[in-house]
């Protein structure tokens, strides 16, 4: 679920190639690499495990994080022909091991195959339309509500965590070029929930409570923000993050519990179609030959 | 256009990973995944009630509720507190509903103490008619009018000779002003609450007798809930909720009253480290560490448990992470000791919250690690493996065996506010319990509940033990089927029959007494402990009984499950064995006694020497 983790294809090698040890410095150094928000999704789960004991226990994170890159191995040797990178499995199976709360171990496992095999299942001009964990969160909160449910922890009981958190988080995604969409949704959200407030009667602060959570910090930094699932311009992007943020409103007062996730899978997909489409028709006349030339 | 195989193969997997999710959840999918409307549970199927007809020959057993023909007609009332909280009122006056089963007039029949919590309300003890029915004398003991407006409500009792004349004292601890009363003979009680040195005001969520430091006189340990200087009837601020669902250390503080002896108390809590101001619901004590010392085991709401580990009687320190039980945050409101592996262990059994879609916390069954004790123990929770995770909105829980079979079964009673069957306040729950701080800790944050349901009518929890790591779920098919909002649970042989009924005091709903009619072919056994004065409770005093290559470890409770006491008499079930090998007493004191191949089917009553 995460900005700049994806396995796209890197970009091709330069004419002009940085020495080794650039390279090296690029890779695994940099600060804009594909291994940052892995990195950081992974500091967040261990600082919050440790200090607030976020998780029932390891297991069940563990045991998502190894279904999802077997699967991603599978699917991608057998399917694709080639072994992928992992750091999009891994993001997927730690996002689920976060995200999905269950007593029984089967949610992770079904959850992290569900996210890996839709982006091989559902794919739309050669890119998989659904953010991959937030389609499997989403089927498990449908479909086995009995054993699953979202994360509901909070950052302690001091403001400390939570604004680390909003800092670090915003300069990433800053750096990934990705702020933009995380910005949007929130004000959209904040404003809404006034809009929500003034609807139902209730205190305003209860409408905007859930946005100073953890589940709407990853939901807001590693989700929404997703390069491969979201569309390609800025203004597209943060128009959909509004989308978004206006769908799980009439979510919420239709008293949707697990609302944002539900509103990214309404919102997404289809805004990503759209662009894909759009990008497509003004590709093609480009495409087509020069009368001149035949 | 040609699709390659490779997608196919894909979409197939898909398709069928998607499609394998409701089967494995095991049940219809919730339209529009909002569990906040979660299934009802109505009432009890044909199939159950025809399941019922034959429990007994299915199961061992069958509850039959008796409540009227016993004479009983308790219903509990809530309190109304300061009209600021009205539009959460159902939520917040959601505690108390007690009862506690006790031989107050050692005339060999329990009786039974029951807690009202209304201003103005009045308590019960209901003294066994020895005929089947109960009668209330709680006026003319002078226990009834123990909630006058001013000086809070009841929350529940606990019971111990604490002054070492042979009869059972009472504790009622409230939400304001709690009190001690000296049983005076069974005749009577006199208030003796000078002697503790309480403070002016504590809403008091839990208490436990113990004996902590083995001087041989009962200690009490009071578990505060909301903050202790909080009148929760004159508020002068709506900022009083918990600062946080599951980190929250703004409740009430606990105390530790050492008994000096000679009938008074002092206040110790901070010498031996107890100052803890967690949300406590819940506490119990037991030696669970095998140091001779009972330590503490307290369930705090709105955050995780915690183990105090008692050191030599003089110090307790809490060791909860360490020993897994402290690790993560939950909402627990029961502790229950339990040997459910018949190895001579306890386990720990916790109750918190699950609610489909929304919440799924999950019990906690704290099973100790094989081959750990004293500061190496460690526990696993295996409440999930065994079957007995899930169980709603989850209040009293107690260990006993109900069909004699020999294993350790587990009763439990659920619901929080059930209201509206249309209407539930799961979803304005969830949004202001994953807020900050600084939102939660305000009531006037907090959406109107509007007559709606927070996990209402919920179905009952009896889960038989096969003995060999599995429960299975039967409450509808033996007969514990209503759909009040339960709080406490008093497992108790009532007539003296061999067999452990049930009794569940309800909030805002009747004391029900389910009688048990257990199948009369299993065999069972009872010891009745009378400890060296003044601790003739022998509270504290442990019974391991060893029979069929089994062992089944036991004891007498100072206080156990949420706002209930067991009576001190343990039970044992047999199975179909004919004979018991030995009972391994250990007194209070230390001292241990051995009762060679003791009789089965009576209860034995053993004095320590």
């Amino acid at each position: 679920m995460s900005a700049a983790a994806r396995t796209e294809p890197s970009p091709p090698p330069s004419p002009a190639s940085p020495s080794r040890a650039r390279a090296f410095v690029r890779d695994y150094l940099s600060f804009n690499n594909r291994y940052l928000p892995p990195f950081l999704i992974t500091c967040i789960l261990l600082a919050g495990q440790v200090q607030y004991g976020f998780l029932e226990s390891f297991t069940r994170t563990l045991l998502a994080i190894a279904a999802a890159v077997a699967l991603e191995l599978a699917l991608s040797r057998t399917i694709v022909g080639k072994w992928p990178h992992l750091a999009s499995a891994y993001i997927t199976g730690i996002s689920v091991g976060i995200l999905l709360r269950s007593p029984a171990f089967w949610p992770y496992v079904m959850c992290a195959w569900i996210s890996i095999a839709s982006k091989y299942a559902i794919r739309w001009r050669g890119r998989h339309l659904y953010n991959p964990s937030n389609l499997g969160v989403s089927v498990m909160f449908f479909l086995a509500p009995g054993v699953a449910a979202p994360l509901s922890v909070q950052w302690g009981n001091t403001i400390w965590p939570m604004v680390v958190v909003w800092i670090v988080g915003s300069l990433i995604i800053w750096r990934l070029r990705r702020f933009h969409v995380c910005a949007t949704y929130a004000a959209s959200f904040v404003g809404l929930s006034f809009v929500r407030h003034l609807l139902t009667g209730e205190p305003w602060l209860a409408q905007v409570a859930p946005i100073t959570g953890p589940m709407y910090q990853l939901f807001i930094f590693f989700m929404i923000t997703d390069p491969p699932t979201t569309v390609r311009s800025r203004k597209g992007r943060m128009l959909v993050a509004f989308l978004v943020a206006l769908v799980e409103m009439f979510l919420r007062l239709d008293r949707v519990v697990v609302a944002p996730f539900y509103a990214l899978f309404l919102v997404g997909p289809p805004a990503l179609a759209v662009d894909l489409w759009l990008r497509d028709r003004r590709a093609k006349p480009e495409a087509k030959p020069a009368p001149a030339a035949a | 256009m040609r699709m390659d195989p490779g997608r196919i193969g894909a979409i197939v997997l898909f398709v069928g990973l998607v499609a394998a999710v409701p089967i494995l959840d095991g049940g219809t999918p919730v339209v529009g995944g909002r569990a906040a409307r979660s299934r009802p549970s109505g009432a009890p199927s044909p199939a159950a009630a025809g399941a019922r007809a034959d429990a007994r020959a299915r199961y061992g057993l069958k509850l039959v509720d008796v409540t009227a023909e016993s004479g009983i007609d308790f219903v509990h009332s809530a309190p109304r507190l300061d009209p600021k909280l009205d539009h959460i009122m159902p939520q917040i006056a959601s505690m108390g509903a007690g009862v506690s089963a006790v031989d107050f007039d050692r005339d060999g029949w329990l009786d039974l103490y029951v807690v009202n919590s209304g201003e103005g309300s009045l308590n019960r003890l209901y003294r066994n008619d020895r005929d089947g029915a109960f009668e209330d004398v709680a006026a003319s003991m002078g226990v009834a009018d123990l909630n006058r407006p001013g000086t809070g409500v009841s929350m529940g009792t606990v019971w111990a000779d604490y002054d070492g004349d042979g009869y059972e004292d009472m504790f009622l601890y409230k939400w304001g002003k709690s009190e001690l009363y000296r049983n005076d003979a069974g005749k009577g009680f006199v208030r003796a609450t000078d002697a503790l040195g309480l403070p002016a005001w504590m809403n008091v969520g839990c208490a436990v007798w113990t004996d902590f430091d083995r001087d041989g006189e009962v200690d009490l340990f009071l578990g505060g809930y909301w903050p202790d200087d909080l009148d929760l009837w004159r508020l002068k601020s709506t900022r009083m909720m918990p600062e946080s669902f599951e980190y929250a250390k703004n409740g009430g503080g606990n105390r530790m009253f050492r008994n000096k002896g000679d009938g008074t108390f002092e206040d110790v809590t901070a010498a031996v480290g107890l100052d803890s101001t967690r949300w406590t619901l819940c506490a119990s004590a037991a030696d669970l560490r095998g140091t001779g010392y009972p330590d503490l085991f307290v369930a705090n709401d709105y955050g995780v448990s915690e183990f105090f580990a008692n050191d030599g009687g003089k110090r307790f320190r809490e060791i909860g992470k360490s020993t897994g039980v402290g690790q993560a945050p939950k909402s627990g409101m029961n502790v229950a000791f339990g040997d459910v592996f018949n190895d001579g262990r306890f386990s720990v059994y916790v109750t918190n919250i699950s609610e489909e879609g929304v919440l799924i916390q999950g019990n906690n069954l704290w099973v100790p690690k094989e081959g750990t004790s004293g500061d190496e123990l460690k526990y696993e929770n295996l409440a999930d493996s065994m079957g007995v995770e899930l169980g709603g909105w989850s209040f009293g829980a107690m260990f006993g065996d109900l069909n004699n079979d020999g294993a350790q079964d587990l009763v439990l009673t659920n619901g929080y506010v059930s209201a509206s069957r249309d209407a539930s306040y799961w979803y304005d729950y969830s949004i202001i319990a994953g807020g900050h701080g600084a939102i939660i800790g305000d009531a006037k944050n907090w959406p109107a509940m509007k007559g709606a349901s927070l996990s209402g009518h919920q179905q009952k929890k009896v889960w038989l033990n096969d003995g060999a790591g599995r429960f299975s779920e039967v409450a509808q098919a033996v007969g514990y089927d209503d759909l009040h909002d339960g709080r406490a649970v008093v497992l108790a042989d009532l007539w003296n029959r061999g067999a452990l009924d049930l009794v569940v005091a309800n909030q805002r709903g009747p004391l029900l007494v389910y009688k048990n009619e257990v199948d009369p072919a299993n065999g069972w056994i009872g010891f009745d402990l009378k400890g060296r004065a003044p601790n003739t409770s022998a509270i504290g005093a442990e019974v391991r009984l060893y029979w069929d290559g089994r062992v089944q470890l036991q004891q007498v409770s100072g206080g156990m499950s949420y706002s209930a006491q067991s009576p001190r008499r343990l039970h044992f079930g047999l199975g179909k064995a004919a004979k018991v090998d030995r009972a391994v007493i250990r007194w209070p004191s230390g001292s241990e006694r051995t009762i060679e191949a003791p009789e089965p089917g009576r209860v034995h009553k053993v004095e320590e020497s």
